[in-house]
């Protein structure tokens, strides 16, 4: 047993560490959360430079062939700046649901294209109901003429403006369950009948769509995997995304944890640095519990994930649980301790305490994992 | 990052399953809650503990010369998962094992090293820990039992308080000053103390249990041969923290094993009760409840297993290191509050009514976790800790 991080690894954090302090700066996040973009060309090539574009995908399309692991350490540090862009739509959606659905032909032109930065893509799941269960997928998929026709509304679907092509999840039949009779293809988002809407939200750091299909027709090849049997590589890759989302979630922890006992060592109240205060002292000590139990969560599940374990679904619900919560109190705790400061514009806490925020309802929020959890221990 | 095991570990863990099969006394029911000894239970335990000790499953980690397994805490960790699972019965010289025999081998003469870990982990002689004063708790180096030097002798006059086990126990961990000319913290000197020595009373406390499981202890004219100081006259501070420091790593073990024994308890505890004609884990606030326990105990494993893993590679441990005991607390105490809950009105009766369930031993839990987050050190002296040796927050 060594549950902890390689010479390797420890690299990859700090060259990850490094390049987003250069690139990721508070001012390029600011500039790109104003935009729709999102992300600049430059960056992106850059990124796809560093091969992170591909990380987790097979060398043989153009990846790294590195696993969730390792994935963990470079999505910390790209938490830890609150990353803009579509970098976790482009290869944890769209690009894992390529990878674990997708035919030969679909995974050597898409993943190759993303790995090389010359495409994006995303996955449009949820809808207005905002569920995340089978029963949520509405949006029709109807046989007709050997290719298929969509129809439906998708909602928060993350980059969509951005996408070269969109995993949509729709029902080609009804089934026994809610399960049964759904299907995943690969749309090009210039089908006609497809329509994006880019939608204001409180985290500007990540952009969210509306994505309408109106008698969109797509050919037979567009089907990824079996028809009417998409849910469980759908819940496959939700997992790993979610594993993923919690790696990023704990680096931003991590982040407002060191802003906010730098700021008590300096800040001075009643002739004094207010890290002296114990209301300072003890918060602090609360938030670095919960980031350490974060941490420890995170950690297993994406072991679980790389050794394909069994627990894998436990492990990623219990780490999306506790994650959760304990983003959403350490941002908190870091505005509280900041004082008025920390409730400006100006300063970067508001960042992470909106993006701990959107990531919580991000495939689930606390609530709804521990239910899950409750099933997976047969309770 | 590997969490599995080599096949020598996983044949170690075989070992110890079956072992466990067999040898776990017939007359021991495992309770849902997270048990501590009581009284009626020493003698069961005390033969428990020397079971272990026979098949060589105690003091895993210490060196074979003084009684110990020679192993990693690698197989530590894979004894008390087995033990957990096998809901075995708790180790009676819970603060020898914990603290003395760590510390008697760290700190030690050839000759105390000799003498003291094997009867520990024998449970031949039981140790309590005389650090806390009715004016020193929390403050520990304010202490003022005095020991003065008197020939080749120290003689002891003072009071302890708190002091668990002291009832039972054959010899004490104290703390006592002998110079009280030099700061505080400089002043004071560790003892191995017989407790059998003339001038030692010990006047057992009754707790809000309504037990006596910690005493207050008197000592007068108490004389220590010098050679019972261990680490050095004056040093009593640097090795006092030391057992602090094992107190959390492998106490913390034994903890998080209690911990996964009450759980499966109260899922339990949960199947049976009914509100409203459903199971109360059909309930679905309770699922909620009881599924974030289950998330905090699992993280307990997971966390110590990356403070063994910095063991391992010869590092320090990092704040997963110390963050574990209030995690534990946290933990702990809301498990026993949800067992509460789930009893609901039952909770009230207490052992020797009929009507109570499990014969009462959630209520005693419940009022016994209260401890936890001052036991050891109190919550908020933890939570300085942290802030300022992890966080590096200034001192008051
Ligand atoms: C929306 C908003 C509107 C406001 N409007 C006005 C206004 O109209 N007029 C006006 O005059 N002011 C206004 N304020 C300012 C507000 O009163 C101050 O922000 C507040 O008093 C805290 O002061 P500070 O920001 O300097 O934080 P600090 O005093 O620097 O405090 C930082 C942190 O340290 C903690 N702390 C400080 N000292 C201690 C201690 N001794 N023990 C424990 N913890 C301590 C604080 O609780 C806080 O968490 C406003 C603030 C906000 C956010
Ligand atoms: C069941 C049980 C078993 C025990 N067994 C033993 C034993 O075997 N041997 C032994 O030596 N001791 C033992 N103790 C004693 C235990 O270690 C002390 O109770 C503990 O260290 C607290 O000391 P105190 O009771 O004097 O409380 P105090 O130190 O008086 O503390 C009172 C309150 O003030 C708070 N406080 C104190 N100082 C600060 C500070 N600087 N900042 C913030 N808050 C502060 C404390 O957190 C606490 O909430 C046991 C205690 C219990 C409850």
């Amino acid at each position: 047993m060594d549950f902890g991080f390689s010479q390797e690894q420890e690299l990859l954090r700090s060259t990850a560490r490094k390049f987003l302090e250069n690139e990721c700066t508070s001012a390029f996040v600011r500039a790109r959360m104003e935009e729709p973009a999102g992300v600049t060309d430059e960056f992106w090539s850059k990124l796809a430079e560093q091969g992170w574009l591909g990380l987790v995908y097979g060398e043989e399309y153009g990846g790294s062939g590195l696993g969730f692991v390792d994935l963990t350490v470079l999505m910390e540090e790209m938490g830890r700046v609150v990353m803009p862009g579509p970098f976790f739509a482009t290869t944890l959606l769209g690009g894992l649901a390529i990878r674990e659905a997708g035919s030969a032909a679909q995974k050597k032109e898409w993943l190759t294209r993303i790995a090389s930065g010359r495409a994006k893509t995303t996955l449009a799941w949820t809808e207005p109901s905002a569920r995340w269960d089978a029963a949520g997928v509405t949006c029709k998929a109807r046989e007709s003429k050997g290719g298929f026709v969509l129809n439906g509304t998708k909602l928060f679907v993350l980059d969509a403006h951005l996408a070269d092509a969109l995993v949509v999840v729709a029902r080609t039949s009804e089934g026994p369950t809610p399960e049964d009779g759904t299907s995943l293809f690969l749309v090009p988002k210039a089908t006609s009948g497809v329509n994006v809407k880019l939608l204001p939200t409180m985290d500007q750091t990540r952009k969210l769509c509306e994505v309408t299909f109106k008698d969109a027709t797509v050919p037979a090849d567009a089907l990824m995997g079996a028809k009417g049997a998409a849910w469980p590589t759908l819940t496959r890759v939700v997992e790993r995304a979610t594993v993923a989302l919690c790696a990023e979630m704990c680096g931003g922890a991590q982040r407002v944890l060191d802003m906010t006992t730098e700021y008590a060592k300096i800040r001075i109240a009643f002739g004094k640095p207010i890290g002296t205060y114990q209301g300072v002292k003890h918060r602090a000590a609360d938030m670095l519990v919960d980031v350490e139990n974060a941490k420890s969560l995170t950690y297993y599940a994406a072991w679980a994930v790389d050794e394909n374990a069994p627990e894998a679904a436990l492990a990623a619900s219990m780490a999306k649980a506790y994650v959760t919560d304990a983003y959403r109190k350490a941002a908190g705790a870091g505005i509280q301790l900041h004082g008025g400061i920390g409730f400006t514009w100006e300063h970067d806490l508001h960042l992470y305490f909106k993006r701990a925020k959107s990531s919580e309802f991000t495939f689930g929020d606390a609530t709804y994992h521990r239910e899950r959890v409750a099933q997976l221990i047969s309770l | 990052m590997d969490l599995s095991l080599t096949p020598e570990q996983e044949a170690f863990r075989a070992t110890v399953r079956t072992w466990l099969k067999t040898n776990i006394p017939r007359e021991w029911t495992p309770m849902g809650s997270a048990e501590i000894p009581r009284a009626e239970q020493y003698e069961l335990l005390r033969r428990w503990q020397r079971t272990l000790f026979d098949a060589g499953f105690i003091g895993l980690t210490w060196p074979k010369e003084y009684g110990g397994g020679g192993l990693t805490f690698l197989e530590e960790m894979v004894l008390q998962q087995e033990m957990a699972l096998a809901k075995a019965p708790p180790i009676l010289n819970v603060l020898g094992v914990g603290m003395t025999g760590p510390t008697v081998i760290n700190w030690g003469t050839e000759e105390q090293k000799k003498r003291y870990p094997p009867k520990i982990l024998s449970c031949e002689e039981i140790w309590c820990q005389g650090y806390s004063e009715p004016n020193a708790g929390s403050d520990l180096a304010s202490l003022q039992t005095r020991a003065v030097k008197d020939g080749e002798h120290w003689v002891v006059n003072g009071q302890k308080v708190w002091t668990s086990f002291a009832h039972v126990a054959d010899y004490m961990m104290l703390l006592a000053r002998t110079d009280p000319s030099v700061p505080k913290h400089k002043g004071i000197t560790y003892f191995l103390l017989d407790m059998k020595l003339p001038g030692v009373t010990v006047k057992p406390l009754r707790q809000i249990t309504g037990e006596a499981e910690f005493n207050e202890v008197f000592f007068d004219n108490v004389r220590v041969h010098e050679s019972e100081v261990l680490g050095g006259v004056n040093n009593g501070w640097a090795v006092g923290l030391t057992t602090l420091m094992y107190e959390r790593l492998t106490l913390g073990f034994g903890l998080q094993m209690r911990l996964r024994i009450a759980l499966d308890g109260l899922i339990d505890l949960a199947r049976q009760m009914e509100k409203s004609g459903r199971a109360l884990t059909k309930e679905p606030v309770m699922r909620q409840k009881l599924a974030q326990i289950w998330i905090e105990t699992e993280c307990l494993k997971y966390t110590g297993a990356r403070a063994i893993t910095k063991l391992l590679r010869g590092e320090m441990p990092g704040p997963e290191a110390s963050t574990g005991k209030m995690a534990w607390v946290d933990t702990h105490q809301r498990l026993q509050e949800l067992a509460m809950e789930i009893e609901g009105p039952y909770s009230q009766l207490w052992k020797g009514s009929e009507w109570a369930i499990e014969g009462g031993v959630w209520p005693q839990s419940f009022l016994r976790s209260r401890a936890n987050s001052i036991e050891g050190g109190t919550t908020e002296i933890q939570k300085n800790i942290i802030a300022e040796r992890l966080l590096g927050l200034p001192k008051d």
